[in-house]
């Protein structure tokens, strides 16, 4: 009853699936798909958003009663998600009210922000960790900075090649690495999902 | 002050605090992250519960009469048991439900990430372009088979895998940078041609 009933499901479902991947037949477009598994995908999926939400506001609440460090700002935390989930509920969705508003201005600047201070901390990274110290880490090197030249007016005031250049290397050894390593990909995965479809794999269970 | 500039302040404001983070950590940025995490949170649930939870749950049980459909919902609800240590075990069934895709991933995988790669990567063999795409595929390929050691002209060939890959790292490196120097630089144009020149200076 605890881990042997998912476990069927897991197996029994998803054996359904891979036989739905095939077979064209009403029975599993039709009803599997439609009727039953879409319908029930729905249903189920707003309480995941729950559980995100509770498990962030035990996170939180936790901090503040064991006043762990930075605990002050949690109650930052509980505001602006109360404020934003009282504009929704009350307020609704539409453009022109508080919920919008908050995220046209408050939320979507600071995720913008959040994630432009990123180029100065891979700048500074990358001047770090690209030092040529050894043939490949040069090749690196080069090829990141042919590509942000090519990118800018700059690069092509140094040279009128740079543009060929960059896309060169982003069509042909750009594209041969990245199938390389999509094809590894792909096949890991595919193990991975075989595994968890025939029973082998069973962390996503949790512990007992 | 109009509307506008009191509302691109507040952006500008907020704007400053995520930024005040490269001179040092200090409370400004501090209240700034936390405030950013809660609201994407309450507008990721108003949004689940509009677009999802109201036409999918309460329409289709309330309106519809689609009472079939309360299992799923009471299942989705043991997602919340996850934190019980007695009952804790209950949430396995929504991830289960959800878990049952993997089926589809098994044919699906094979098809995107194997056989449409494959059926691209053999091509005739008519330019030198396809020839170094065609020996950087295979030499990329061999890197991470270890059941062979990288020795001898065979640890040579797969070297050359290394130097592919290298490039694309790079590639994708610069790829990335630029497109977080597009964000500041769309950051610094809003601090000054919406806050300063159009608001202040207008």
């Amino acid at each position: 009853m605890k881990k042997t009933i998912p476990l069927l499901i897991v197996i029994v479902g998803g054996l359904i699936w891979v036989v739905w991947a095939f077979s064209p037949h009403y029975v599993l477009q039709e009803v599997f798909y439609n009727q039953f598994y879409l319908p029930w995908a729905y249903a189920s999926a707003p309480f995941a958003m729950l559980l995100g939400v509770l498990s962030l506001t035990l996170m939180h609440s936790n901090k503040i009663k064991r006043r762990a460090p930075k605990w002050q700002y949690s109650y930052f935390f509980f505001a602006s998600f109360v404020i934003t989930c009282l504009a929704g509920f009350i307020g609704g969705i539409q453009k022109g009210g508080l919920f919008m508003w908050m995220f046209e201005n408050v939320q979507m600047p600071m995720s913008a922000t959040m994630f432009s201070l990123l180029a100065f901390y891979m700048a500074s990274a990358a001047y770090k960790a690209f030092r040529a110290r050894s043939p490949e880490a040069t090749v690196l090197l080069v090829a990141a900075i042919v590509v942000m030249l090519a990118q800018v007016p700059l690069g092509v005031k140094l040279s009128k090649h740079l543009p060929t250049i960059s896309q060169w290397i982003l069509d042909v050894p750009n594209l041969a690495s990245k199938r390389g390593i999509m094809l590894g990909v792909g096949l890991g995965s595919v193990a991975t999902s075989l595994k968890i479809l025939l029973g082998i794999e069973r962390s996503y269970l949790g512990g007992d | 002050m109009s509307f506008e500039l009191f509302s691109n302040l507040v952006g500008a404001f907020f704007t400053l605090c995520i930024f005040s983070f490269l001179y040092k950590d200090n409370p400004f940025y501090q209240a700034a992250e936390q405030m950013l995490v809660g609201i994407s949170l309450g507008y990721g649930l108003v949004y689940t519960y509009n677009r999802v939870f109201v036409p999918y749950v309460w329409q289709t049980i309330i309106i519809k009469h689609q009472f079939v459909l309360i299992i799923p919902a009471i299942m989705g609800m043991l997602y919340l048991l996850r934190f019980s240590r007695k009952l804790g075990w209950l949430s396995r069934y929504p991830i289960a439900f959800s878990m049952m895709g993997v089926g589809m991933g098994v044919p699906m995988g094979i098809h995107a990430s194997i056989l449409v790669q494959m059926r691209q990567a053999m091509v005739p063999i008519e330019t030198v372009n396809l020839f170094l795409i065609f020996v950087g595929t295979i030499a990329v390929l061999l890197y991470f088979f270890f059941s062979k050691a990288h020795t001898g002209i065979y640890g040579k060939f797969v070297g050359i895998g290394k130097w592919y890959m290298m490039i694309g790292f790079g590639a994708s490196f610069g790829l990335t940078v630029m497109a977080r120097i597009s964000l500041l630089i769309g950051r610094i144009q809003f601090l000054v041609n919406d806050v300063v020149i159009n608001g202040f200076l207008k």
